[in-house]
């Protein structure tokens, strides 16, 4: 069973990343539209003291837009005629389908949310100190994970919905928000901004790791049924 | 494991699976005692708080191509959703391919294949990588997906072309393939003819008669239906989700 639903997660998150690769909305859209984001940020707040000081916030603010667009597509083939019904009713094991999901869902994000860092440290001038980079990148990753498991939860319920498109942001921004304000301190103490050290991060990452093991079995147990509903 | 295959002369080829079981579950997993395809007995399904089906008893053998008749919002696309599983049923009880809907859905939803208004397929992905996902989701080997290719005669050109600048008949074709890929034993198609051509017309109706050859048992609800009647074994008329009457064929 085990083997059954890898291998299954792993043919569906192939076939996305296929997708995406083909019809290059992530590189050609999703990317530009998050560096237009971070361009938009710094002429709305104007000072180089303020966009350094917040800069992880509307880094990881882009990351949560993007996210929808990037959600949204990855369900959007799915319903477009009728995949994931196909899946569902051949008795597919939706769990491996979330998984799946997951797993494409967390390699985009982190393509953008690299692009956002490398943004805002060309567009803003924060740096990044050594010791900061582990906490960076392991917040990253567990933030990711988290956001990826809320978004494949929620694209899901939302995807045999009419309105979905405006429906899903009413949805997952709510429940987004503790990931938006751990990954945001997290960074904050990775780049030292507002006098942080680097150990002050470190209880952020704790929360973000148990929000997103929580709601990647949370979405492993409910994907089907919510998605068969 | 074992299973069948078709060839495109309508033979059926059994071939051995070596590795693991698939994720889907496939034919052999199906009860070999049995000679109903579908058993509905007294079934009201409930669509939008309305009652699709009102209390309908259906009886298909294995092996029948049977055409679902009537006016639209009869319940025809309701009796096949709720034969592929995903439709619950509200009183009644259902019996599809010897397993019951209510305590062997998993099993009901393997062996069953569904094509309804829309095919299933990703659109940005050519029919050849469609059909390799499902074979890779089903644990079918490169050659089942040669064959399936064979069987539904898609040349290399469109094989190798995004699903979204297929014709509906090549659309229809891949959707197709995919269920003999899986080795749908009970295959349940909503408006087939829906979209095609004559030429596409007619080979759909070629298709659906080698699958019926080969011993799977085909139900459609269809509005052609001159068409359909000369393809269909048996047709069953619904009014108002009843039974509003039937004839045999031949």
């Amino acid at each position: 069973m085990a083997n059954q639903r890898r291998r299954l997660a792993l043919s569906v998150a192939r076939k996305d990343l296929r997708i995406e690769r083909r019809s290059h909305v992530l590189t050609a859209q999703i990317l530009p539209f998050t560096l237009v984001t971070m361009v938009l940020f710094a002429f709305a707040l104007d000072a180089t003291s303020v966009l350094q000081r917040v800069a992880p916030g509307l880094v990881w603010l882009a990351v949560l837009f993007s996210m929808m667009i990037v959600v949204q597509r990855a369900f959007a083939v799915e319903t477009a005629d009728g995949a994931l019904d196909a899946l569902r009713s051949a008795g597919a094991d939706m769990s491996g389908v979330f998984f799946g999901k997951f797993i494409a869902l967390v390699v985009q994000l982190i393509i953008v949310e690299g692009a956002l860092w490398i943004a805002a440290v060309l567009l803003y001038g924060i740096e990044l100190r050594l010791g900061g980079i582990v906490l960076l990148v392991t917040s990253s990753i567990s933030a990711t994970c988290g956001l990826a498991a809320i978004g494949t939860i929620y694209g899901g319920l939302a995807s045999g919905i009419q309105g979905r498109e405006s429906l899903l942001p009413l949805l997952v921004l709510p429940v987004a928000s503790p990931v938006l304000i751990g990954a945001t301190r997290s960074a904050e103490a990775a780049f030292g901004i507002g006098g942080t050290v680097a150990s002050e991060g470190w209880p952020w990452l704790g929360l973000l790791t148990v929000f997103a093991v929580a709601f990647v079995v949370v979405g492993s147990f409910a994907f089907g049924p919510l998605v068969d509903d | 494991m074992r299973g069948y295959l078709w060839s495109s002369n309508a033979n059926v080829v059994r071939v051995e699976d070596g590795g693991e079981s698939p994720s889907v579950c496939r034919v052999n997993d199906v009860p070999t005692a049995h000679r109903n395809a579908v058993v509905m007995t007294d079934v009201v399904a409930m669509t939008g708080g309305f009652p699709a089906l009102a209390g309908i008893d259906i009886q298909v053998a294995e092996g029948e191509i049977v055409l679902l008749a009537g006016p639209n919002g009869a319940g025809k696309t309701t009796v096949l959703r709720v034969c592929a599983g995903i439709q619950p049923i509200a009183r009644g009880s259902v019996s599809v391919l010897g397993f019951d809907l209510r305590t062997d859905l998993a099993h009901i939803r393997s062996n069953v294949g569904f094509v309804g208004h829309r095919n299933g397929l990703y659109e940005d992905l050519t029919p050849a990588e469609n059909l390799d996902f499902w074979a890779k989701v089903i644990g079918a080997s490169p050659d089942e997906v040669d064959a399936a290719i064979d069987v539904m005669a898609l040349n290399a050109r469109v094989r190798d072309t995004p699903v979204s600048r297929l014709s509906a008949g090549q659309r229809r074709r891949v959707a197709l393939a995919v269920l003999v890929i899986r080795r749908a034993r009970l295959w349940l198609l909503d408006e087939p003819h829906a979209g095609l051509d004559a030429s596409g017309r007619d080979e759909l109706d070629g298709i659906l008669r080698r699958a019926a050859a080969s011993g799977a048992t085909v139900v459609l609800a269809s509005h052609e239906l001159e068409r359909a009647t000369a393809l269909a074994t048996r047709r069953i008329t619904i009014s108002g989700g009843v039974i509003d009457g039937g004839d045999r064929n031949g």
